[in-house]
């Protein structure tokens, strides 16, 4: 792929270096929230808005950080955001912010606003760390609704609440495969997409 | 009866990692060999049963709307709840670095096969996880959440050293290369988690 070098970090964790399926962060929210599609979409958005501006924040204050208190810190700057996330979500979409419960408190301890906290914003230019929160947080995005398209389709036989099997269908014989909404079945969604993504790229095969 | 029923529950039942999925990070890095990952699991255990009742006193005395008023009549409606999120991490990664020092100073050997997973407790989803259920579910007292946070502690370091033993006798296996690694630990968690859920209902 042909890209303008500054933009790598916003394209990189979209496939190559997927915060998810090749570095395995945010691994917990990425499957518990996913048996529907609309809790899905809210977390990637939330998690997105989080880590990029975490990682402004903390790019722009990280030569004045002492190291030794740095983990502090930052989990102070991503608890603040993360308690305006939560209070916005409550204030005008209440029933996500039931139904996502304790999933939105936990996206500070979601290992990839850490990671990319200390791996990336701690040691570059607030725009190229910009650049790479909203990089990360789209690549957690896309597997996020990936998995809980196919969860809520198979499982529920709808999509964002929307009925998508026709009634006739059922009506012939086809069921809800109720195994789909069960924690379980995401890891092994997971599983699968991180196959087909390492089929295709033979590099990250161990 | 009713403690000994929650225990059960949140070991089996309430699994942190097969039910919740959360702890996972640590989860699946740290599960290489089944030693380390009893040492890590012991440590979140022992983290969970002390954050707990703080966590609860914290959320009880201080954080509840009108919890304030053993301070006097004029604080009987201020409302801190938004705090909560800002003080339980705060006390967890205080807790995490006495933990830290303690065993740096018994057991050298734990912690640096535990390496950069130990600080990293600090922000294991299952610790906060646990207080953030354990304020959503109203305990009645300091006792219960003690006893969940053991069951969830005992539960999670169930669940990995289990997957260590398992990904111990994984290494002589011929699997598909694409799923080397992290693809074939995915689907043995989620095997897992299905033979977990065989504990549903149970009841004491």
């Amino acid at each position: 792929m042909n890209v303008n070098k500054s933009l790598l970090p916003l394209v990189n964790p979209l496939s190559k270096d997927n915060p998810v399926i090749v570095q395995v962060l945010g691994i917990c929210s990425a499957l518990a929230v996913t048996a529907k599609l609309e809790p899905a979409l809210v977390m990637a958005v939330s998690v997105t808005a989080v880590l990029a501006l975490a990682n402004v924040i903390i790019s722009l204050i990280r030569n004045t950080i002492p190291t030794s208190i740095r983990i502090i810190v930052q989990l102070v700057v991503v608890a603040a955001l993360v308690v305006i996330v939560d209070q916005v979500l409550k204030a005008y979409n209440y029933e996500v912010s039931k139904a996502l419960s304790v999933f939105i408190g936990l996206i500070i301890t979601n290992c990839i606003i850490m990671g990319r906290l200390e791996a990336f914003a701690s040691t570059n230019r607030p725009w190229a760390s910009f650049l790479d929160g909203i990089g990360n947080g789209l690549g957690y995005g896309i597997i996020l609704v990936i998995v809980a398209f196919f969860r809520e389709l198979l499982g529920s036989g709808t999509l964002l609440g929307f009925q998508v099997i026709p009634q006739w269908a059922y009506e012939h014989g086809y069921q809800n495969n109720g195994l789909m909404i069960l924690p379980p079945i995401a890891l092994i969604t997971v599983a699968c997409i991180i196959w087909v993504h390492r089929s295709r790229n033979k590099d990250l095969q161990e | 009866m009713e403690n000994l029923n929650l225990f059960i529950r949140s070991i089996f039942i309430d699994n942190m990692i097969f039910a919740y999925f959360l702890g996972m990070c640590s989860y699946l890095a740290v599960s290489k060999n089944v030693k380390t990952a009893f040492g890590l699991g012991v440590a979140v255990s022992f983290v969970l049963i002390i954050a707990l009742p703080v966590c609860w006193c914290i959320n009880q005395y201080i954080l509840v709307p009108g919890a304030l008023s053993w301070l006097g009549e004029e604080y009987a409606d201020t409302d801190l709840s938004f705090l909560g999120l800002i003080m339980f991490i705060s006390v967890i990664a205080a807790l995490v670095q006495i933990l830290e020092m303690a065993i740096e100073k018994y057991s050298p050997s734990l912690y640096s096969s535990l390496g950069i997973f130990l600080p990293l407790i600090a922000v294991n989803c299952a610790i906060l996880g646990a207080v953030l259920f354990m304020q959503q579910r109203e305990f009645t007292n300091a006792w219960t959440a003690t006893v969940y946070g053991a069951g969830s502690g005992i539960g999670w370091l169930l669940a990995i050293t289990c997957l260590a033993a398992i990904r111990e006798r994984l290494a002589y296996n011929q699997i598909p290369a694409p799923l080397r690694g992290i693809g074939i630990t995915f689907i043995i968690t989620g095997l897992m988690g299905i033979a977990f859920m065989s504990f549903l209902g149970i009841k004491i």
